[in-house]
């Protein structure tokens, strides 16, 4: 399983705790990991990523063990200690006001 | 027992006030979707409890959402609004091009006559509807596919479709206004459409008198009178007999015609209520909140300010946040910039703040029930 942290207004919108877990089919990629949570909370659909394009929301970037991975290769695999579950993938939204 | 829902949408959730035929007690229910702008919420006419919400956010896009129990529990429905064809190109503020692009729902209209048919106006400016509940979105792209949609462009606030009116004795005939492309009339269930900016004039604008680019702010029609038509210029308060073919200036002795809100009285055909401001950056009038009526259908206006904050009040009230009940004695009610909902349940002779504190209201829906 892999462990996904949400920002506040995400879980507001999917009705989800600050961490959830998720199940992969196959090869875990920041795709697949985005589109199983997309494919768990169907709310989250065009949030993270805009409905049409699937581009990620300019304000909302992915990171794991300590790596950012908004501008990496949607096929690229997930860092292992991510796959394993000892480590989370983040979602983080860009923070209001200054 | 006959009662009253307001369905107010904030910049930090959406909240349901809730009071009986009396509308002296309120039950505020919310925030609803807290922490996002909710820019509409509309409810059914056919079914009530049907509800709509427009929930977005800079960050996280464009959610709708769907109750079915009037407002207790919602449910995300579809947010995928994809314009028909390849959407091309419209002025931006500079005149160069830009293309279509999808930003936010605006306004929320269900259909009089079917519970899961609802329109979208969407910003930028283009007409969607769904059959579903709006889980599936279509646009009725001949309003932006009209000759005049590469002209269109935006004001301040976006190139928005914020205005969209259905007839209630012609179900084929639906009015939309567009800031700042202007007023459009479709008499085909939305398939084609042409402009109706006919007498209005904008000084502000190359050609005051074009075809387009007019920045209607909100249009209002009374259900028993749809042919005629009273609109809240960007300047100017305008009417129309003639299903918008013709427009004229009602703005009278108003102290300014600037504005954003307009309705109709529930009973009264002719009785017409404006929020004036003093301008596009002044959001205000001389610290003074007034609403003004006419019972004349326009040209004479009377200030009501009976309840409304006279000193020091620099709040703006802004174009979906005026609506009236249909109970025996109509209730007006509008939202502020300042969190402020203010209730009239005499015609606008008096009124009071059913809240004081909630976020920058962006818009007033009203349910009157069985």
């Amino acid at each position: 399983m892999i462990r996904v942290r949400l920002p506040d207004h995400l879980c507001t919108l999917a009705g989800a705790e600050h961490e959830v877990e998720i199940a992969i089919d196959g090869k875990p990629t920041l795709k697949t990991v985005l589109d199983a949570l997309e494919m768990r909370f169907p709310a989250l659909k065009g949030a993270l990523r805009d409905p049409l394009t699937a581009q990620r929301r300019p304000f909302v970037r992915f990171f794991a063990c300590g790596e950012d991975l908004s501008h990496k290769s949607n096929d690229l695999a997930l860092p292992m200690a991510v796959i394993n579950g000892n480590e989370p993938f983040l979602v983080i939204a860009a923070i209001a006001g200054g | 027992m006959a009662g009253v829902r307001l369905l107010a949408g904030t910049r930090k959730g959406a909240f349901i006030l809730s009071s009986n035929e009396g509308r002296k007690r309120w039950d505020v229910a919310g925030p609803y979707f807290s922490g996002w702008e909710i820019y509409h919420v509309n409810g059914s006419p056919v079914n009530p409890d049907r509800l709509y919400a427009s929930q977005s956010s800079g960050w996280f896009g464009q959610h709708l959402q769907r109750s079915d129990d009037g407002g207790q529990t919602w449910k995300p429905v579809g947010n995928e609004f994809v314009y028909d064809g390849i959407p091309g190109t419209h002025q931006w503020f500079d005149g160069t091009r830009r293309p279509w692009e999808f930003k936010r729902v605006w306004h929320l209209q269900p259909s009089l006559l079917d519970t899961d048919e609802v329109y979208a106006g969407v910003e930028d400016a283009a007409l969607f509807k769904s059959t579903d509940g709006g889980v599936t979105w279509i646009e009725l792209s001949g309003l932006r596919m009209n000759d005049t949609g590469p002209q269109w462009q935006p004001g301040a606030g976006g190139m928005c479709l914020h205005t969209i009116m259905l007839d209630p004795n012609d179900p084929g005939q639906i009015f939309v206004a567009i800031s700042a492309a202007g007023v459009f009339r479709s008499n085909d269930n939305g398939s084609s459409w042409k402009p109706i900016n006919r007498g209005l004039v904008s000084n502000y604008i190359p050609d005051p008198t074009a075809e387009i680019g007019h920045c209607v702010h909100k249009l209002a029609m009374h259900k028993s009178r749809p042919e005629v038509l009273f609109m809240q210029k960007h300047w100017d308060v305008m009417r129309s007999d003639d299903c918008g073919d013709n427009w004229y200036e009602i703005s009278g002795n108003l102290p300014t015609d600037f504005g954003f809100a307009i309705d109709v009285h529930a009973h009264e055909p002719d009785t017409v209520y404006v929020i004036p401001i003093k301008s596009d950056a002044e959001h205000f009038v001389d610290g003074c909140l007034q609403v003004f009526r006419s019972r004349s259908g326009g040209n004479e206006w009377e200030p009501l300010k009976k309840g409304l904050p006279q000193r020091n009040c620099y709040v703006n009230v802004l174009r979906d946040a005026m609506a009236v009940d249909s109970l025996e004695s109509c209730g007006i009610y509008f939202g502020t910039s300042g969190g402020q909902v203010y209730a009239s349940r005499d015609s606008g002779d008096s009124w009071e703040a059913i809240v004081h504190d909630l976020p920058a209201v962006l818009s007033v829906e009203v349910q009157t029930l069985p």
